[in-house]
């Protein structure tokens, strides 16, 4: 079946309820969006659907036919998304195995809300699971990026 | 500075003094140590700069980590210690993860290994001697071709210089890296250090935001096969019988073998393999397992805490002393068993070939995996090749004596012929064993008339850690060091005339394993907790009753006096709100944390922390700052959540909704505060965890009165 992946499309030969995120790691090599559940509860397989964040760990390939999915190497070509660019700033990094999730869940979240409170971000986040604890650091970024987009419009 | 093999790193490393004069001071009995180690702890180890560092013609600098980078930051910090050295260009230095040998194996355990909050600090002296000696050695490479003196050459930034004469490092480094390393190099003064001490970036940034970063369950090699392997349900059972047809007859699956842990299915993916397990049909034979309940472990823990156990520390006679003290508190403490739920489920990649062995994985423990490997390869453990990949958390789990997880793929890999990555589920990694142990503890002392502590008797119940690995010889008068430390060396004894400290230490089926921090985990939830309490029956409050316990340590009273002035202790909190506040000292760190709470239904919620941290010199301020503030919601998901439990010998928690950890909508704002000191430079990686459960239940008692004792925190338990 065809899938559209980060501005390709790709044959997989894979069966209709194959999650998403094994076919993007196992079958096309994509292997930056993480496994952590398989049942939809940590967000380490967090990618975008149409721009729309998805878990892909519990979403079969029947699901995404057609649509465009946005995986962590997909973000930005240059690995510059003002998401990105906060989290080195920052420093936000542990471990670092949840934070393709956690990437993808912000720059969802900052297209929708370019100016998030600190609700906003923890509603919006708290699908994403940290084991390293960084998320004192991922709620300062989320408002860095959200300057840096801000900057980067007006400039 | 390339092309040294190994074999010649180990034969320069037989001779005398570099890098010597490590303090070691570590929870792990010295006994206990020379066992784990597969070499003489070699703080007589000559330094070889070559194992350590790589300078490429273009000037890139790669420093070859000996430890893990697991979260900690060590990629970084251990690189900036050996760039402030090597005077080089921090812009063009990269690090990665040496390959396991033993010219890499810790100063004081004499394997290679991450853990016990070490990797600074054991590494400290070693790794700034490399970068000298290497400076050294591209000088001398420089003033040979220039026929000049070494003395009169100079080198920084990645240049060594001569009057005019300039060559930069990468032009000289292939010529320095054939000459001797130098017996004897000067180390830079502390007050000229430009890098170490300076909040720097992390170097593995790029690849962590990118989705780059390899981890080990990113492996893929040619031809290679996924494996899930179906183990048994109760601790120690056995496979009986297994059917596999129905498992093979799902597509993409190839075969299903069984080996010691369990039966695998082999498949060409994971999905496929999942799916493969799914359908295979095995008889268990579980033994006296299944008759294994928490509850009747409680009982008998609760039977035990009472009676007195194998002395672990002693002073006066606590027992009589207890019985002149004008009142006496008494309490009993409990902690349940854990599990380390790294973000990434445990994996581990194997390949075998005639006569070598390949393994990509994330792991504490590389030259122990690499043994047991060979071992199961039927190689030398020389032939066997370890390729360390980012951990996703290790937190303890990845350092594992029994090396079950590599085990089971070089099993795998041999049976099929071909590489095989096993893959953990969630539901695996959290059944799979190798918890934190479940302990009580029970805590009596007497005050005297003015309310100082006279007496105290401290009795713990708990599996031994080291039990359940090959070293459980080493357990001498039924002590093992890692179940009582924080309470059997505990500063406020100092200040105690009369005191006793003893230990049970049962045995279980359930595999424990060392979890991040250890026996300090529940030692400083009873002491800081008990202390508190203790505070409440004199009438103090609890920071003032803690300076006067600390009037001779001044490390702990800093630490207490710091962290209370930055949290403003004593001033108004908003209605509805409480204070607590814990201190303990754990892997050479002292800290405290003091924290804000309220009660919402039947949820605590924690909405402030400030830490002060006491860990001697820093490298780098801002991978400190960094892990206290991980090493609180690491904690905090023990304090609030965190609990396994058993039934008829099993496991009843599975996956993230039974087994919680804290979210990003119950993590508090957490500030540190590093503070100045002389002291000898400590971990960090641990020592944030264990104040943090007593700080919140101490809190938890200021704001409703009820005094909670047993972990995780529920305030409607009994």
């Amino acid at each position: 079946m065809k899938l559209h992946v980060n501005g390709k499309e790709h044959e997989v030969a894979a069966p209709a309820d194959m999650p998403l995120l094994w076919a993007l790691r196992d079958l096309l090599g994509l292997t930056g969006t993480k496994y952590g559940c398989g049942m939809a509860l940590c967000g380490v397989c967090t990618v975008h659907a149409d721009g729309l964040p998805l878990r892909s760990c519990v979403t079969p390939l029947s699901a995404v036919a057609g649509r465009k999915i946005t995986t962590i190497e997909g973000l930005d070509p240059q690995g510059a998304h003002p998401v990105q660019k906060a989290w080195a700033e920052l420093d936000v990094v542990q471990c670092g195995y949840c934070q393709p999730g956690q990437i993808m869940a912000a720059a969802a979240l900052l297209k929708e809300t370019p100016r998030p409170t600190d609700e906003e971000i923890d509603a919006a986040l708290s699908g994403n699971l940290c084991r390293c604890g960084t998320y004192v650091r991922i709620r300062a970024a989320v408002h860095r990026a959200s300057e840096i987009s801000a900057a980067g419009r007006r400039s | 500075m390339t092309g040294r093999s190994l074999s010649r790193r180990r034969f320069l490393a037989q001779s005398a003094a570099a890098g010597g004069g490590l303090v070691i001071g570590f929870s792990l009995p010295t006994a206990v140590r020379r066992v784990l180690a597969q070499e003489p702890p070699q703080t007589k180890r000559k330094v070889d700069p070559n194992a350590f560092i790589r300078i490429a013609p273009d000037d890139t600098v790669t420093i070859l980590l000996k430890h893990s980078e697991m979260g900690q930051g060590v990629a970084t910090s251990l690189a900036m210690v050996v760039a402030e050295e090597l005077s080089c260009d921090w812009m063009k230095v990269s690090s990665e993860h040496a390959p396991a040998d033993l010219a890499y194996a810790h100063t004081a355990f004499g394997m290679q290994m991450t853990g016990g909050s070490t990797s600074t600090w054991e590494s400290f002296d070693q790794l700034r001697t490399a970068g000298a000696m290497a400076r050294q050695m591209l000088i001398a490479a420089a003033a040979s071709r220039w026929g000049v003196a070494e003395a009169d050459c100079r080198a920084e930034n990645g240049v060594v210089s001569h009057g005019s004469k300039r060559l930069r490092y990468g032009e000289v480094a292939s010529a320095a890296a054939k000459l001797p390393a130098p017996e004897q190099v000067r180390l830079k003064d502390p007050k000229d250090w430009t890098l170490i001490g300076k909040p720097t970036h992390r170097l593995d940034n790029p690849a962590k935001i990118t989705g780059a970063a390899q981890f080990g369950i990113d492996v893929r090699r040619p031809g290679m096969l996924v494996a899930l392997v179906a183990r048994s349900p109760y601790f120690g059972g056995k496979v009986k019988a297994f059917r596999a047809e129905k498992a093979k007859a799902v597509p993409g699956v190839v075969d299903v073998v069984q080996i010691p842990s369990g039966v695998a299915v082999l498949a060409r993916h994971f999905w496929a393999a999942r799916l493969g397990r799914e359908a295979l049909d095995v008889d268990w034979e579980s033994g006296a397992e299944d008759r294994h309940y928490t509850e009747n472990q409680r009982t008998t823990y609760r039977r035990m805490v009472r009676s007195p156990g194998a002395p672990a520390s002693t002073r006066g006679e606590a027992a009589a002393a207890i019985l002149r003290a004008a009142k006496l508190v008494e309490a009993e403490y409990e902690v349940p068993y854990l599990a380390h739920a790294m973000m990434e489920p445990l994996n581990c990649t194997a390949e075998i070939t005639p006569g070598a062995c390949e393994i990509w994985t994330g792991t504490q423990f590389q030259t122990g995996d690499q043994a047991a490997a060979a071992k199961i390869a039927g190689v030398k453990p020389e032939q066997v090749k370890l390729h360390t990949m980012y951990l996703g958390g290790g937190f303890g789990r990845r350092a594992n004596p029994n090396a079950d997880f590599v085990s089971e793929a070089v099993h795998l890999a041999k049976a099929a012929g071909k590489p095989v990555k096993v893959i953990w589920t969630r539901e695996d990694d959290i059944r799979g064993g190798y918890y934190r142990p479940m302990w009580m503890s029970r805590l009596r002392a007497g005050l005297d008339a003015n309310g100082r502590i006279s007496s105290w008797m401290h009795t713990i119940v708990g599996q031994s850690i080291l039990g359940g690995t090959p070293f459980k010889a080493m357990i001498k008068n039924g002590i093992d060091e890692t179940s009582v430390e924080g309470a059997a060396d505990s500063p406020y004894l100092k200040s105690i005339p009369d005191y006793h400290v003893d230990l049970h230490t049962p045995e279980s089926p359930v595999t424990v394993l060392w979890w991040r921090s250890v026996g300090h985990s529940h030692t400083a939830f009873a002491v800081e907790s008990f202390i508190d309490e203790l505070a409440h029956a004199a009438g103090k409050d609890p920071v003032a009753f803690r300076r006067e316990l600390f009037k001779d340590d001044p490390r702990h009273l800093r630490v207490v006096d710091h962290c209370a002035e930055k949290f403003g202790w004593g001033k108004p909190l908003p209605a509805g709100r409480a204070a607590g506040i814990a201190v303990h000292e754990s892997f050479k760190s002292a800290v405290a944390h003091a924290v804000e709470v309220s009660v919402e239904g039947d949820a605590i919620r924690v909405h402030r922390v400030v830490s002060a941290i006491d860990c001697g010199p820093v490298v780098n301020p801002n991978g400190v700052e960094a892990q206290i503030q991980g090493g609180v919601v690491y904690g905090l998901s023990a304090a609030l959540f965190g609990e396994i439990t058993f039934s008829g010998g099993r496991v009843e928690q599975s996956n993230f909704h039974d087994y919680p950890i804290v979210r990003m909508n119950q993590a508090p704002a957490v500030e540190v505060h590093i503070i100045k000191s002389g002291e000898p430079m400590g971990g960090t990686g641990e020592p944030g965890v264990p104040p943090i459960a007593p700080a919140v239940a101490n809190a938890v008692f200021a704001l409703t009165g009820k005094r909670l004792r047993r972990l995780p925190l529920r305030l409607t338990q009994t």
